[in-house]
């Protein structure tokens, strides 16, 4: 090792340190990697499997195995093709609806926490009430009266329900970092607010606001999946929440058909329960406490 | 103390305002006219019945005064307990139908909540820090708070009403017992109450097993707990202390789930056609039942208010600090 290694190290140690326990943690890395084998698959999926997940093209009722890999649905739908497009509006619900929920509660959080005084309260009040409404109570009633429903309306809709308790949080991590010097010296320099925020404040909780989105990115594939299954899904699209409405609807139950039911609800199951497992994973590179010994 | 109740009950007031407001507002601007799709569903031909049907149905839903005064009249009629009548069970008022309802969804959701709750945070505090029971805890628990509650609800119907027999698939009771007071009846209610409840039971232990498993591995971590080990307490005693303060974020956590925890029992109550509010919201949107979907929806929101004030109590009651701090200056 030369000299100019060492010198340079110390300043890439933080980084560097990360890196060294995010790839020694089990559970980031395999939640990581079901979540990226689910997202491939959606991508890649109907791609490959050209197949359209709503015309009728094959022998009804068909059990996986034969000409079609997952079985035929009760009207000679592919369930195959359907669960692939399905996990992509999963993960565009996921990314749109979370992401946009991430971006309100960010701002509401940073703002709130970070101007105090009446803009704090008008802010705290709102998301308190927001916090109480039962959102997908709300949802539903908004569905209900949409004649045309997609998957981007929907993931709009849960985007802009769901950032409250996110808002919430963001906003007293932000009242515990703006008391401190570094962000005083800034304010005394006359840095801009905004700049404040972007610059000395967000960036000392990245991890927090990164796990923050992936549970957010979780409730609404969850929150998607309840309004589909009860009928205010995509009118014009597959959704995995869409297969579970229909193969109840068609009694697929009381008919056997298990390959109807059963691979949505691994969908699902496997992604939400994927991130959760990789943000506890997170949590432990983050935070030293946490790390197993 | 009275203060600390009076601002939580203005924020709650407010919060029951604002959802009669969206409940009001939704169906008046959303893009779309509600009539025009009752009137096409009815599939009329004739104009002169059209028109005759459009000024029905504008005069049914009071469409026909000024704004502010259906604003006003929809909140006159709303404190009378005049919800409308519904579509779909045409001539019940909404009030009886969700009146009628009500029952089979509290004796499901009440039941799961409290136990869930209970039995997860005891299984969590035993499993924290514990390696092989850790291990096996986590993932599994994890699993339980990812999967939908239809999801679970549809594989219990298939696996232990279906495939094994053991349990009936669907609604509250047979259909071959009369309601009543007898020992059969209350069987066959038991018998059917068993699966979805077993379904929203055990994905909310999920939840609750790992929030307190994480929250028990942070107590154990501070600094009393440190210094009582350091005495040579026994584990029990500084786990029994590290409980007891994990149980506050808990608390506030069951009133940051209800609404979570009320859609599931929506789509429990749905995959089992259980006869209660979820059933109605499932009907009502099948049949294009606006009041009696709005109707639910209020109900589900007094529901929610009336939850998270009784939550703040307990809170109150459990912490000794708010009381305290409620003695001194009221937050």
């Amino acid at each position: 090792m030369t000299q100019t290694d060492q010198i340079v190290l110390p300043a890439k140690r933080r980084g560097g340190e990360t890196l060294h326990f995010a790839l020694r943690n089990k559970k980031l890395l395999v939640g990581a990697f079901v979540v990226l084998a689910a997202l491939v698959l959606a991508i890649a999926g109907p791609i490959l499997h050209d197949v359209s997940p709503t015309e009728y093209i094959g022998v009804p009722g068909q059990a996986p195995g034969g000409d079609h890999l997952l079985g035929t649905t009760m009207f000679g739908q592919d369930v195959y093709s359907q669960f692939v497009h399905g996990l992509r509006s999963t993960f565009l619900v996921g990314l749109l609806g979370g992401g946009l929920a991430a971006v309100v509660g960010m701002v509401v959080g940073f703002v709130a926490g970070y101007r105090g005084g009446w803009v704090d309260e008008i802010l705290n009040m709102v998301t308190n009430i927001l916090l109480v409404i039962p959102t997908l109570a709300v949802l539903i009633i908004i569905a209900a009266y949409l004649k045309v429903r997609g998957v981007m309306v929907e993931a709009l809709f849960i985007g802009f329900t769901s950032w409250p308790w996110a808002a919430r949080a963001v906003r007293a991590q932000t009242l515990t970092l703006a008391s401190r010097d570094f962000v005083d010296l800034a304010r005394l320099s006359g840095v801009r607010t905004w700049k404040i925020i972007t610059r000395e404040i967000a960036p000392n909780m990245s991890s927090y606001l990164f796990m923050t989105f992936i549970l957010l990115f979780g409730g609404a594939v969850l929150a998607a999946a309840t309004l589909d299954f009860i009928g205010l899904g995509p009118t014009d699209g597959m959704s995995l929440g869409l297969m579970m409405n229909n193969a109840v609807k068609w009694s697929a139950l009381q008919l056997g058909l298990w390959w109807w039911f059963v691979p949505p609800g691994i969908g699902i199951t496997a992604v939400v329960g994927a991130l959760y497992v990789m943000n506890v994973g997170l949590d432990e590179v983050f935070n030293p406490r946490l790390r197993e010994t | 103390m009275r203060q600390y109740f009076g601002r939580k009950a203005l924020i709650y007031a407010l919060t029951f305002f604002v959802a009669v407001t969206i409940n009001w507002m939704i169906p008046r601007f959303m893009p779309g006219d509600p009539i025009q799709g009752l009137v096409a569903r009815a599939q009329v031909a004739d104009p002169a019945s059209v028109d005759a049907m459009r000024a029905h149905y504008t005069n049914l839903f009071g469409l026909d005064v000024p704004w502010w005064q259906q604003y006003v009249n929809f909140w006159a009629a709303l404190l009378r307990g005049d919800m409308g009548i519904s579509i779909w069970a045409f001539p019940t008022p909404v009030t009886d139908l969700i009146i009628r309802a009500v029952p089979y969804t509290l004796g499901l959701l009440i039941p799961a909540i409290l136990l869930s709750w209970w039995a997860g945070n005891r299984f969590g505090a035993f499993a924290a820090r514990r390696k092989w029971l850790d291990n096996t805890v986590l993932p599994i628990g994890y699993l339980l708070t990812a999967t939908p509650y239809m999801w679970l609800a549809l594989l219990l119907a298939w696996t232990l009403a279906i495939l094994a027999g053991i349990f009936p698939v669907s609604h509250a009771y047979s259909f071959a017992v009369q309601p009543s007071w007898s020992w059969e009846f209350l069987g066959s209610l038991a018998v059917h109450w068993v699966l979805p409840f077993s379904s929203l039971f055990l994905v909310m232990f999920g939840g609750w097993a790992i929030g307190m498993r994480n929250l028990i591995i942070y107590e154990l971590e501070s600094d009393y707990a440190n210094y009582l080990q350091a005495l040579g307490a026994r584990s029990r005693l500084v786990r029994g202390y590290a409980f007891r303060n994990a149980v506050l974020p808990q608390i506030t956590g069951l009133a940051l789930q209800l609404g979570t925890i009320v859609a599931g029992a929506l789509v429990t109550e749905i995959v089992f056609s259980y006869p209660g509010i979820g059933h109605l919201i499932l009907q009502a949107i099948n049949n294009q039942d606006f009041f009696l979907l709005q109707g639910a929806f209020l109900f589900i929101v007094l529901g929610v208010l009336v939850a998270n004030f009784i939550i703040d109590v307990v809170y109150t009651l459990v912490d000794p600090r708010t009381r305290i701090r409620m003695q001194g200056n009221a937050v």
